[in-house]
């Protein structure tokens, strides 16, 4: 009874520096994943093209990035860039998870976009649309609802993998439980009150998704 | 007499699928105001020959003349060649995150650069012509496979294209439901289009096309008025198809 009321003691005491922390994975997370949307999207495309050469450097980054941990990736992004070009530690960290996530939402985009029925781009050229057009007006935006699910698990992924900058010494939420059990010698009530936020932030996350996977599923 | 414009002239069409051969030499003249109606059982290479016309497949070799212009695609944008030649196909391929007006003017706008404005006003009155004044907002997947074949026609249409290819439009549907697109079809007919038309529907064909061809693996086998072609075939294989269709 009385660890639990040391649990809650720890929690409430430790709201304003965890929001902190919150705040920083939150930013993190948010910032790193709509860059990944930006190199799934690339990358998915170039897989898709019918340039072997592009296929080959999609192929290559895949294969990079399900073939090292992520906590390699971001340390040998975070030395490489803060080192070598100076960049601050957030951008280094956000590098570090957007290349990751990126390789995903990759396979993500194209099996989304490889799913939809050939006769709707066949029906855009028939009607005069370039293949970009068609690509652009009619394939992606069918392929990003279909996509939704999976992307929304990626991101509640990507969320939690954004623990692993605390290694680059970065105070996001687990930085900042890590930190605080180091000072207490305090370890356990810190790593329950970090995951209880991590489980709120899904527990969010995922309502939302489902939300928005209704209201796509309302206009099909 | 007057001569009616040629619209499309084929010449020595040859098309292949890795070792099967799916047309052989085919000769092919449609010319303006023509309903031309290509029978034929399944496998015979019709809709691969309709596919040509537009470009949706690229012949191996021979000739494809467009309104007295030869295309190639080395040297044609074919997009453009596209525009010219509108498709309604069997399983109508609307864009389902598009509402009904929504694909009737999407080519118009993006492709020809339409004012929206004036492109709505336009696939409007489309698609009240095709009897579907009530469903301009409507998505698709709320529609019947009739009426979403009437809003294919409609989007096709909407280019305003100097032939229309239809590829077995009426396949897809229930049988409730043929008779709608094919008065959609005959109306179309009747304003003078230019149309080619892949189809089982004999009847379609009897009382509509201009002219009859039957495909038989990859040739034209007989080409003819439906008169001739329906009441007094030449060739056995024309007889034998028709006695088992009709």
């Amino acid at each position: 009874m009385g660890k639990i009321l040391h649990f809650f003691d720890v929690f409430i005491n430790s709201i304003d520096i965890f929001v902190e922390g919150l705040w920083i994975t939150l930013k993190l997370s948010v910032v790193s994943l709509l860059i990944a949307i930006v190199i799934g999207l690339f990358f998915a495309i170039l897989k898709i093209s019918n340039i072997k050469v592009l296929k080959w450097i999609a192929d290559a980054y895949i294969w990079l990035v399900r073939g090292t941990p992520l906590v390699v990736q971001i340390f040998i992004l975070f030395y490489g860039l803060t080192d070598i070009l100076l960049i601050p530690m957030f951008w280094a960290g956000v590098a570090g998870l957007a290349f990751h996530s990126g390789a995903y939402i990759a396979e993500i985009i194209r099996g989304a976009i490889q799913s939809i029925d050939k006769g709707q781009a066949e029906a855009a050229r028939s009607l005069g649309m370039t293949k970009g057009l068609s690509m652009r007006r009619i394939i992606l935006p069918q392929a990003f609802r279909r996509a939704v699910p999976a992307l929304g698990n990626q991101f509640i992924i990507g969320i939690k993998d954004s623990s692993l900058v605390s290694f680059i010494g970065m105070q996001e939420l687990f930085g900042v439980a890590s930190t605080m059990g180091s000072n207490t010698f305090d370890f356990l009530p810190y790593y329950i009150t970090v995951a209880v936020y991590y489980l709120l932030i899904v527990l969010v996350l995922t309502f939302a998704v489902n939300k928005l996977e209704k209201r796509l599923a309302a206009s099909d | 007499m007057n001569e009616k414009r040629e619209m499309i002239r084929v010449e020595k069409l040859n098309k292949s699928f890795g070792d099967l051969h799916v047309l052989k030499d085919i000769d092919l003249e449609v010319k303006e105001s023509d309903v031309v109606v290509l029978i034929g059982a399944s496998g015979s290479g019709k809709s691969t020959l309709l596919r040509c016309l537009n470009f949706l497949e690229i012949k191996d070799n021979g000739t494809v003349i467009l309104e007295g212009e030869k295309i190639e695609k080395e040297t044609h944008n074919l997009n453009k060649v596209r525009e010219k030649v509108g498709m309604v196909f069997q399983h109508f391929n609307l864009f389902p995150h598009k509402t009904v007006l929504g694909n009737v003017i999407e080519a118009p706008t993006q492709v020809k650069g339409v004012e929206k404005k004036k492109a709505i006003e336009e696939g409007k009155s489309l698609l009240d012509k095709v009897g579907l004044s009530d469903k301009y907002d409507v998505y698709p997947s709320k529609l019947s496979g009739g009426q979403k074949q009437r809003v294919a026609i409609a989007r096709a249409l909407a280019m305003k294209p100097d032939v229309m290819l239809f590829d077995e439009p009426t396949s897809a549907l229930d049988p409730e439901l043929v008779g709608e697109v094919l008065l959609t079809m005959k109306e179309l007919a009747k304003e003078g289009m230019t149309m080619v038309v892949v189809t089982h529907e004999m009847g379609f064909a009897k009382e509509v096309a201009d002219w009859v061809v039957y495909m038989h693996d990859g040739k034209i086998v007989e080409y003819g008025h439906p008169s001739e072609m329906f009441e007094n075939p030449k060739e056995e294989r024309t007889k034998a198809f028709l006695n088992s269709v009709l």
